[in-house]
């Protein structure tokens, strides 16, 4: 009886154990990235873009890497949006057949899966292709390839949760499929569909991979759609690599900056969520 | 209505099939087994062996997987089966809040914390090391891949029957036993898909593991070795790529193969998800 007592104990111990590894993983990720962004952090480094080129430092910000980020990542998250919304409700069993359903939902999951980098990868041939430049609408293009799959799948997943007596009840007083899926199914999908967005959005917006050849980098701010465009993502990851420590700074800050709209859009997606289902019935 | 879907298909058919012809250029010239067998990169000479990549991959992925599978199983087993509610819910936000942060961040983390380690670490034991290796890689992506594998293990623990629990526990078991002799069991299954998909997860991961790794193309011989996985390779490449006949096409090659074996697993993880009644991931 007491070595049973002792395995329980012992795989508890482990199991606590396990658990705090992981908790304290998060919270020495949040302290590094906020103790070594705070300490860069100053007015300049949100408004100003970088003087004197990466390679010689000289202070300002990452101001082009910031509306960089939210130019990609709001283009990005409308023109998923546009494909999502009808593919989502389009996978419903009153527009599609099971099987159909079943063999996208299952191309959908490859495709949640496949690396970034493949992304990137074919982002760039295609633009090749194309005759496009790296440029806003060349990482736009990928980031959106990137998000179909998130979008589509939570959305559906949301979709689906709306309860069938619902919709049967919107039939049975005579309308349309159509009619039952704008005023029925999507009210009641709504708070999923923004949390679908946001997710989408958070993952678009932390992605480096996909961007690294098909968006480019530059110290600008772009002014056309077809013009190399800055992220902090990559902010991140050119300017941690070079010798000098002012430009060290602005990766730093670059990282602050980046886990905070991350950090901002889980919790906006939670607060909405929760306040939208009011009016949902269950 | 179909159309928006279609474009689904076509746009997985796109990506497959483009990165095969981009690809095919080398195929045609050299065989597949030398490509893949060999460890002369070269891309001057014309030399592409991919060897000593996909050895950097597997070895990166496996010590990821081996760092990150008993903790997380671990971790979920205590979530699933002893935890409240309330801690339930608080670490499933924290889980949430750790597979949002983007990979650069796990990476200049890795710079910033893990590498010097791995170094000090290196050092104590008597071997030369930058700090930037093998070791550095695997521990980054085992945090990566936690937060995936701890959500589907839950996932799958949920499954199992509540019943299945109450009859063992009814027999006098510990709580432990229950869970190694009942739940384990018949979650055999659904874990190993969660961890098939934490494994292609981690397969593919590219910037994090890029930044700390070390990237020199050799067959890592120890976990203090430097290693240059696949992504990075690709990652790394891009821009000189153009101006060197065939390099397009290894680089391609190597994409081709990342979308091949995340596919595969997907697939496998698929059915096996689908037969204990979870559809798709």
């Amino acid at each position: 009886m007491g070595s049973r007592k002792f395995t329980e104990n012992l795989f508890k111990v482990l199991m606590l154990l396990s658990l705090v590894l992981i908790l304290s993983t998060l919270v020495g990720i949040m302290a590094v990235i906020v103790v070594k962004g705070w300490n860069a952090m100053s007015l300049s480094m949100l408004i100003e873009t970088p003087q004197g080129g990466y390679y010689l430092g000289q202070g300002g910000g990452v101001a082009n890497a910031i509306v960089g980020s939210l130019y990609l990542a709001f283009g990005a998250s409308i023109l998923a949006m546009l494909i999502s919304l009808p593919a989502a409700f389009a996978l419903q069993r009153e527009y599609t057949n099971r099987r159909f359903a079943d063999a996208t939902r299952f191309v959908l999951d490859i495709l949640w899966g496949t690396p970034s980098i493949v992304y990137g990868a074919f982002g760039f041939t295609l633009m090749v292709y194309l005759g496009l430049r790296a440029s806003l609408l060349g990482g736009i293009i990928v980031l959106t390839m990137l998000m179909l799959p998130i979008m589509i799948r939570s959305m559906e997943e949301v979709i689906r949760m709306v309860p069938p007596e619902l919709k049967e009840i919107a039939y049975a007083l005579g309308t349309t499929r159509l009619e039952t899926t704008f005023a029925v199914v999507f009210r009641q999908a709504l708070p999923g569909m923004i949390t679908a967005v946001l997710l989408a959005f958070g993952r678009g917006i932390g992605d480096a991979a996909s961007i690294l050849f098909t968006a480019g980098y530059t110290d600008e701010i772009p002014s056309s759609l077809l013009d190399p465009v800055a992220s902090l993502p990559l902010a991140v990851f050119f300017q941690v690599g070079t010798p000098i420590p002012e430009v060290q700074e602005r990766a730093y800050a670059a990282a602050l900056i980046l886990l905070a709209i991350v950090l901002l859009v889980n919790i906006a997606s939670r607060l909405l969520g929760r306040r939208f289902s009011k009016n949902i019935i269950r | 209505m179909r159309f928006p879907l279609l474009f689904v298909h076509v746009l997985f058919l796109a990506i497959g099939v483009g990165l095969f012809l981009k690809a095919w250029p080398l195929l045609a010239e050299v065989p597949i087994g030398a490509i893949l067998g060999s460890e002369s990169w070269h891309p001057l000479r014309g030399d592409f062996g991919l060897y000593p990549f996909i050895m950097g991959t597997l070895a990166v992925t496996a010590l990821a997987m081996a760092i990150s599978i008993p903790v997380c199983l671990l971790s979920a087993v205590y979530l699933s089966e002893y935890a409240g509610t309330r801690i339930r819910e608080s670490v499933r936000l924290a889980v949430d809040i750790l597979a949002g942060i983007p990979s650069v961040i796990y990476g200049l983390c890795g710079i910033l914390v893990i590498v010097p380690l791995v170094r000090e670490l290196g050092e104590a034991i008597g071997i030369q090391t930058t700090g930037y290796s093998l070791l550095a890689g695997g521990i980054i992506l085992a945090i990566m891949v936690a937060p995936f594998i701890i959500a589907l293990t839950v996932e799958v623990f949920r499954t199992i029957p509540i019943e299945a629990r109450e009859s063992a526990l009814a027999l006098g078991t510990t709580r432990w036993e229950m869970v190694h002799h009942v739940l384990l069991r018949h979650a055999r299954r659904g874990v190993m898909a969660a961890v098939v998909l934490g494994f292609s997860r981690a397969f593919g991961e590219t910037m994090a593991v890029l930044m700390v790794v070390g990237n020199v193309p050799q067959v890592p011989g120890s976990l203090f070795d430097p290693a240059y996985p696949l992504p990075a390779l690709i990652a790394n490449n891009y821009g000189e790529m153009m101006s060197i006949p065939l390099y397009d096409a290894a680089l391609m090659l190597a994409a081709f193969i990342l979308l091949l074996v995340v596919s595969v697993f997907s697939l496998g993880a698929h059915f096996t998800l689908l037969r204990i009644g979870r559809f798709g991931v």
